[in-house]
């Protein structure tokens, strides 16, 4: 082990209480991600695996075990810190989009600049650039309920890398699209890993796992197995 | 984040919903207007009172017979139960006081007055040429009493307005020979309308010379006197002078009191100031309302923008982003809601002011700032809370809830 990893974790615990009784989500984990891996995380519905994202990114602490991030200790971080390194190294894509429904496509995709507080020429900049790149450049003033299913996850994409971010963390990108828009979208994606993001994603889809180099299969809480596509 | 971006941001949260912000801004523009038309009208009671009482006569200083009892224990008074009268002789000798300019007795009573078969019961009232220069008074005809000895006088009357419509009707008046009392008058002039209802009205009355007034009660003492100082800084010099003057005439003993417009004034100015200030207070508690209004519904719009918020946060912001961008909201809410209210509030007061022209119903600037001022901090105030149940969701609840 030589490239220090991107994501480690270590003995990372999960429990939800609900009522009297205790749910364990995430048991004793082990997981160690590198930079620029395309890693497809799988299982039956309850084993954990949105569990596991929201950690990876930061929006859910663990019980018990430690998260690094690029070697820093991220569990630790105060939630302001924690924000600052969502908003800069870590990119969200979810199954239902989430654009916020009274802004423009481009005012969206700016929305995590915004919110970092980037200066307006720089953001539009940028923003005009990723709506060429994901092909809105006619849908910039649109807002998300005047698109198309597969034109608001490109929105939702165009935002998540618009800060650049080391890591995108898709929670079933293609859920709620149809396969061909799906298909599309999984491109997209595929092709920011390939300029060196590291790409997690959540799926259902055998089909759509297997075209990860990395899966993983999630069990109840724990990792059954993870296995490299040779 | 940076302000404009924020104060965007929270345009567009507050327009997203145009119900729940116009009801809000309602609520605002109530309690503003409620506070600038309540103490327009109690200011405008203040201002109707004051300019009543500035028409008696500027600079006035009046002096009563007897001590008024609010001077405490006087061994001085206890003895002497009925106090001196007040006479022409002690009226004149105040002229001599230096801050007096004009002095005027007053004697006052009621006779009949009849001519060409009419009768009518007025109130008499003896002075001399002074009284129209301490009081201001204005003929509508004629001239008011003639100058000279105040010991003798012509036999002439003036009348208020009243007076004549009852005694002549449309005929003309100047030049008429009346009876009152048992003797006869000419009557030289007629007073202009005063219309006022404070003072004692002038319409109703009949002036005639001082003396042949006494002479007619069969009494030399006076009602008042009326004096006018010099200026408005020697009104009080004057009534410390004219005190003097009238204790040496009486043998050392104050049995008069002394008033000055001034003090009178300063009463109703305070009584109805204050009066303003709890109509403003009243009108305040509808801005609290507002407030606890403008809470409720940042709660709800908390509660139904969770998911927005958790994105927000998944997307990079931090808890005081999130809660800067919900009290700029309840902050513009507010305003909108003051500015709505302080406009609908002149616009009221316009509206009283043109149905009532004698009544000046101006907001008064402090009530105006106040009020706005409140409706701002109450805004805010009242979004803290909301605010920081925003700020501290956590993302991935947040998120999930929809
Ligand atoms: N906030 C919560 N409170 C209580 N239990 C929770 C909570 N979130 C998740 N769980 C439980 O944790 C377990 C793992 O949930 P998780 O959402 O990670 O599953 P998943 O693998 O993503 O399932 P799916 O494929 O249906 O999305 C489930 O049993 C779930 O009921
Ligand atoms: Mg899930």
């Amino acid at each position: 082990m030589t490239i220090p990893s991107l994501i480690s974790l270590s003995g990372i615990e999960r429990v939800f209480q609900l009522g009297d009784s205790e749910v364990h989500a995430l048991r004793t984990l082990n997981l160690s991600i590198a930079a620029g891996e395309y890693v497809a995380v799988m299982g039956p519905s309850g084993s954990g695996k949105s569990t596991l994202l929201n950690l990876l990114g930061l929006l859910d602490r663990p019980d018990a075990g430690t998260y690094r991030l690029e070697g820093k200790d991220v569990t630790t971080l105060s939630p302001e810190e924690q924000a600052r390194v969502r908003s800069e190294r870590i990119g969200f894509v979810f199954q239902s989009f989430h654009l916020v429904p009274r802004l423009t496509a481009a005012e969206n995709i700016a929305l995590p600049m915004t919110l970092a507080g980037i200066a307006p020429a720089e953001r539009s900049k940028r923003v005009e650039q990723a709506l060429k790149d994901y092909g809105l450049a006619n849908r910039a003033d649109h807002r998300p309920d005047q698109l198309s299913g597969g034109q608001r996850q490109r929105v939702a994409i165009a935002r998540a890398t618009i800060m650049q971010p080391a890591v995108i963390l898709a929670d079933e990108p293609t859920g709620n699209l149809d396969r061909a828009t799906g298909e599309e979208v999984m491109h997209l994606l595929e092709g920011l890993n390939a300029q060196g993001v590291t790409l997690i994603v959540v799926t259902h889809d055998g089909a759509l796992g297997s075209r990860a180099q990395r899966q993983l299969l999630m069990e109840d809480g724990s990792l059954k197995s993870d296995s490299v596509a040779g | 984040m940076r302000t404009p971006d924020l104060i965007r941001f929270a345009r567009d949260a507050a327009t997203g919903n145009p119900l729940r912000s116009g009801l809000l801004v309602l609520a605002m523009a109530i309690g503003v207007a409620a506070v600038v038309i309540l103490t327009a009208l109690g200011d405008g009671a203040r201002r109707y009172v004051m300019n009543e009482f500035s028409s008696l006569g500027s600079n006035l200083v009046i002096v009563l017979p007897g001590r008024s009892q609010t001077g405490g224990f006087n061994p001085g008074n206890a003895i002497t139960s009925t106090p001196r009268d007040l006479t022409v002789d002690d009226a004149q000798a105040l002229l001599r006081a230096p801050a007096v300019k004009n002095v005027a007795p007053l004697a006052v009573g009621t006779s009949e007055i009849s001519v060409g078969g009419r009768l009518r019961e007025v109130m008499i009232a003896g002075t001399t040429a002074e009284y129209t220069q301490v009081r201001k008074l204005e003929l509508a005809q004629g001239r008011f009493l003639a100058s000279g000895d105040w010991r003798r006088g012509a036999s002439e009357a003036v009348i208020g307005a009243k007076v004549r419509t009852e005694m002549f009707g449309n005929a003309p008046a100047l030049g008429q020979l009346v009876r009152v009392g048992d003797r006869r008058f000419r009557i030289v002039g007629v007073l202009a309308t005063s219309g006022q209802g404070l003072s004692l009205n002038t319409d109703e009355l009949v002036f005639v010379p001082v003396s042949l007034a006494q002479a007619m009660f069969n009494s030399n003492t006076l009602f008042r006197i009326l004096i006018e100082a010099t200026g408005r800084e020697t009104i009080e010099p004057a009534k410390a002078q004219v005190t003097e003057i009238i204790k040496l005439r009486h043998e050392g003993e104050e049995d008069v009191t002394v008033i000055t417009q001034d003090a009178v004034l300063a009463t109703f100015d305070k009584l109805l100031g204050t009066l303003t200030l709890a109509v403003a207070g009243i009108a305040a508690i509808s801005l609290a309302v507002a407030g606890i209004l403008v809470m409720n519904v940042m709660l709800v719009s908390v509660t139904q923008r969770t998911g927005e918020i958790g994105l927000l946060k998944a997307l990079g912001a931090t808890g005081a982003t999130i809660r800067n961008s919900f009290l700029t909201e309840a902050a513009m809410l507010s305003l909108a809601g003051a500015a709505l209210g302080y406009l609908l509030g002149q616009a009221g007061a316009a509206l009283i002011r043109h149905l009532y022209p004698t009544f000046p119903a101006f907001p008064p600037d402090w009530a105006v700032l106040a009020g706005l001022f409140t409706a701002l901090f109450t805004g805010i105030l009242f979004g803290v809370l909301p605010a920081r149940r925003a700020a501290r969701l956590e993302p991935v609840q947040a998120l999930s809830k929809r």
